[in-house]
C-alpha cells in the first residue's frame, strides 16, 4: 500500500504540474494501520477519465490515508455502474465490499461539470448517500475531499475531516515560512516568510484568521493575520516576551503568555489587540493556555509544582486543578473537540519527549509516540488524528497518530525542516 | 511600552525568588547525574569567567567609564565584553561564577544612566516551544533582577526570550544544549 500510495502522489504531483513544487509540498507516508478498516469499492466516475484529475484517485487515497477504510478493486465488472440503479450488490460483496462508491462527471453548457456521487451499502443493498455538485475542474480536488468526507461520516459516524487546512511552519536554512495547506498536504500556500523564527501559529475558530508568534523584531510579538486578505496586525507588541496565543471558541478573544509585569503570566486580549486582562497571578511559569470548547475553562502548563505540569483553570470559579500526576515534564496541552480530555507532549523515564492523551473522567494517559522529540501535539476537529512535530535523523518532520494510537502517518517535506503544525477547524 | 506595574506582593516574591536564587544556589536541577556533565561542559565552554578575572576587572569598569578610554563594552580586558551567562537544564538558577559579570554590568548601567540593555533568554532544544519561551524570559528576569539589586534600574533593562527558536549551537548532544542554555546581554546600539 505504501509503494502503491507514493506511485499515486507522484501521479498526482505529475498531474499538478510543477507550480506548487517549489513550496514545501508535504508528502505523506502511512506507517501503521487500524486494527478493522471497512472494506469499500469505489468506482471510477464515469466520464472523470476527461479531466486531468483523477477525482476517485483523491477519494481513495483520502480515505486510505485514515487507516480506516480498505480499497476493493473494481476491476472487472463491466459495465461499471454510475447510477444506484446500476449497481449489482452481488458484484461488490463477492468482491468482499461492505459499501461501494458510483458517480459521473458530465460537462454543462456553461463550461462547468457536474459531479454526481452515490454511497450504497453493499450488505443491505441500501443507498447511504447521493450528493451532486456543480463546479469547475479546478475545484475537483474540493471536491473530492466533500465526497470522501461525506463515505467517512456515513460509514464511522464521524466528520470526515478531509476538507480541512492544517497550518505549520517550515524552516529551510534561516528562512522560516508559516503555510496552510490542505489536509492531505497539497495545494501549501505561503502566509508569512521571515528570516527569523515563527512558532505557535493557532487558527480561529472559524478558518479566517491564524494568530502566531513572530522573533521578526528581536522578541517575541503575537500576530493576528486574516488568510483572505494577508493582512495582519499586532496582537500583542508589550515589553518583554508575548507568546502562546489561544484562541476562545466564540472568537473574539484571546489566551496569552505576556512578561510584561514580571514573569510569564496569562492574559485575556481581544482580537483587535484591545482589553488585556489578567488571568491568574502566580510566581511561577504558567504559559500554553488551551479553551475547553465550551470556553468555561483552561489547561495550561505551569511550573508552580516544581516541575512543568498541565494545570485546569475554571473561569468562572478562578479554581486551578493539577491535570497531570505522573512525570517530570508534562506540556502543551491541547482539548480534545468533545471535551473529553486532552493531548499533550511528556518526557518518559528514558528522558524522551512523546505525545500521550489523558482522559479528564479516569485520569488515563495513554503514551501515543514513540519518538526521542515529539512535541506540539494539534488534534484533528474530529478529535481522531493528532498531528505533531517529531525528528527523524536530526529533521524536523510532522507526523500523525490516531487517538487509539493504532493508525500512523509521516509528513515531510523535501530539504525542510517541519514543526508547529495547527489543524484548522472542520469546513463549514 | 507599559511600565512594570508589580503588584506588592508580586514584588515581593520576586525577590524573595531572586535572593533564595542567589543565596541557595541550585534548586530545581531534576537530575544530579546529568547535572555533572552539564556543569563539566559549562566550565570547559567557558574558561576564564571565574570570580578572580571578573572581579578584577569588575573593579576596573568605573575607571575605564570615567576616563572614557574608549568603549568599556568593547575592550576585550574588561567583564563588560563577557555577554553570556549559562544554566543547567531546566533551571534558571545563576551560577556562582557569573555573579561578577552579572555585577559589573550592573555597575556599568547604574554609572551610565543612559544606557539601556536587553537580556535574551534562550533554552536548549528538548520541551515544549512556548515552555521553553517562558523558561528562557525566567533566565533573563533572574538575571535583570540581580542587576536591579546591583544598582540597575528598571527602565534601563528589556527582558525578552527566544527560547529554543536561535540555537547557537546547532548540535543535538550535551555540548550543544549546554552552550544554548544561556543569556545574552545586548546594550541598545550595538
Amino acid at each position: 500500500m505504501n509503494r502503491r500510495l507514493r506511485h499515486l502522489l507522484l501521479l498526482l504531483a505529475l498531474t499538478l504540474g510543477l507550480a506548487t513544487s517549489a513550496r514545501a509540498q508535504l508528502t505523506i507516508e502511512i506507517i501503521g494501520g487500524g486494527a478493522t478498516t471497512v472494506p469499500i469499492a469505489i468506482v471510477p466516475f464515469a466520464g472523470e477519465a476527461n479531466y486531468p484529475y483523477p477525482l476517485t484517485e483523491i477519494v481513495g487515497a483520502d480515505l486510505t490515508r485514515s487507516g480506516l477504510f480498505r480499497l476493493i478493486d473494481p476491476a472487472g465488472v463491466n459495465p461499471r455502474p454510475a447510477r444506484t440503479e446500476d449497481v449489482r450488490f452481488g458484484d461488490w460483496t463477492a468482491r468482499g465490499a461492505d459499501a461501494v462508491a458510483v458517480g459521473s462527471v458530465t460537462p454543462q453548457s456553461d463550461g462547468r461539470v457536474e459531479v454526481r456521487f452515490f454511497l450504497l451499502d453493499a450488505v443491505k443493498q441500501a443507498q447511504l448517500a447521493g450528493v451532486s455538485y456543480v463546479v469547475t475542474p479546478s475545484q475537483f480536488r474540493t471536491t473530492a475531499h466533500q465526497i470522501a468526507d461525506i463515505i467517512y461520516e456515513k460509514l464511522t459516524g464521524v466528520p470526515g475531516v478531509f476538507s480541512t487546512r492544517i497550518a505549520y511552519i517550515t524552516k529551510q536554512g534561516s528562512r522560516f515560512e508559516l503555510l496552510v495547506a490542505d489536509a492531505d498536504g497539497y495545494n501549501p500556500q505561503t502566509i508569512v516568510t521571515s528570516n527569523e523564527p515563527l512558532l505557535s501559529p493557532a487558527w480561529s475558530p472559524d478558518g479566517t484568521r491564524i494568530a502566531y508568534v513572530s522573533l521578526e523584531n528581536k522578541k517575541p510579538i503575537i500576530y493576528v493575520q486574516s488568510l483572505a486578505t494577508g493582512q495582519r496586525q499586532v496582537l500583542a507588541n508589550f515589553r518583554g516576551s508575548n507568546s502562546a496565543p489561544a484562541w476562545a471558541p466564540d472568537g473574539n478573544r484571546l489566551a496569552v503568555t505576556l512578561s510584561r509585569d514580571g514573569g510569564s503570566q496569562l492574559f485575556l486580549i481581544n482580537a483587535d489587540g484591545s482589553g488585556v486582562q489578567r488571568l491568574l497571578s502566580s510566581g511561577a511559569i504558567d504559559t500554553e493556555a488551551n479553551f475547553a470548547p465550551d470556553g468555561k475553562s483552561l489547561l495550561f502548563t505551569s511550573d508552580r509544582g516544581g516541575s512543568p505540569q498541565i494545570y485546569r483553570l475554571t473561569l468562572a470559579s478562578g479554581t486551578v486543578e493539577r491535570m497531570t500526576i505522573e512525570g517530570s515534564y508534562n506540556a502543551s496541552p491541547r482539548h480534545l473537540p468533545d471535551g473529553k480530555g486532552f493531548v499533550f507532549m511528556r518526557r518518559g523515564d528514558g528522558g524522551n519527549f512523546n505525545i500521550a492523551i489523558e482522559d479528564f473522567a479516569t485520569r488515563q494517559v495513554q503514551v501515543l509516540t514513540q519518538g526521542t522529540l515529539d512535541e506540539s501535539p494539534s488534534v484533528a476537529p474530529n478529535g481522531k488524528l493528532i498531528l505533531y512535530a517529531s525528528e527523524t535523523g536530526g529533521r524536523g518532520i510532522l507526523a500523525a497518530v490516531s487517538s487509539d494510537g493504532r493508525v500512523k502517518q509521516r509528513l515531510t517535506a523535501a530539504a525542510s525542516d517541519v514543526r508547529e503544525p495547527a489543524w484548522g477547524p472542520l469546513h463549514k | 511600552m507599559m511600565p512594570l506595574n508589580l503588584g506588592c506582593s508580586m514584588r515581593m516574591l520576586w525577590t524573595t525568588a531572586v535572593m533564595a536564587a542567589l543565596l541557595a544556589g541550585c534548586a530545581s536541577e531534576p537530575s544530579p547525574e546529568k547535572t555533572a556533565t552539564e556543569d563539566h561542559t559549562v566550565a570547559a565552554t567557558t574558561p576564564g569567567t571565574g570570580a578572580a578575572t571578573a572581579g578584577t576587572t569588575g573593579s576596573g569598569v568605573s575607571g575605564t567609564a570615567a576616563g572614557a578610554q574608549g568603549n568599556p563594552l568593547r575592550d576585550p580586558h574588561s567583564v563588560l565584553s563577557k555577554r553570556s551567562v549559562y544554566f543547567d537544564f531546566d533551571s534558571y538558577v545563576v551560577k556562582d561564577e557569573y555573579k561578577p559579570l552579572i555585577e559589573a554590568h550592573a555597575k556599568y548601567l547604574q554609572a551610565t544612566r543612559t544606557a539601556h540593555l536587553t537580556i535574551q533568554g534562550n533554552c536548549d532544544e528538548r520541551g515544549s516551544r512556548e515552555y521553553n519561551i517562558a523558561l528562557g524570559q525566567r533566565r533573563a528576569d533572574t538575571v535583570k533582577r540581580m542587576m536591579q539589586l546591583y544598582g540597575a534600574t528598571d527602565a534601563q533593562i528589556e527582558t525578552v526570550s527566544f527560547g529554543k527558536e536561535k540555537p547557537k549551537n546547532q548540535g543535538h548532544d550535551e555540548a550543544a544544549w549546554a552552550e544554548n542554555r544561556r543569556d545574552d546581554l545586548v546594550y541598545a546600539g550595538e
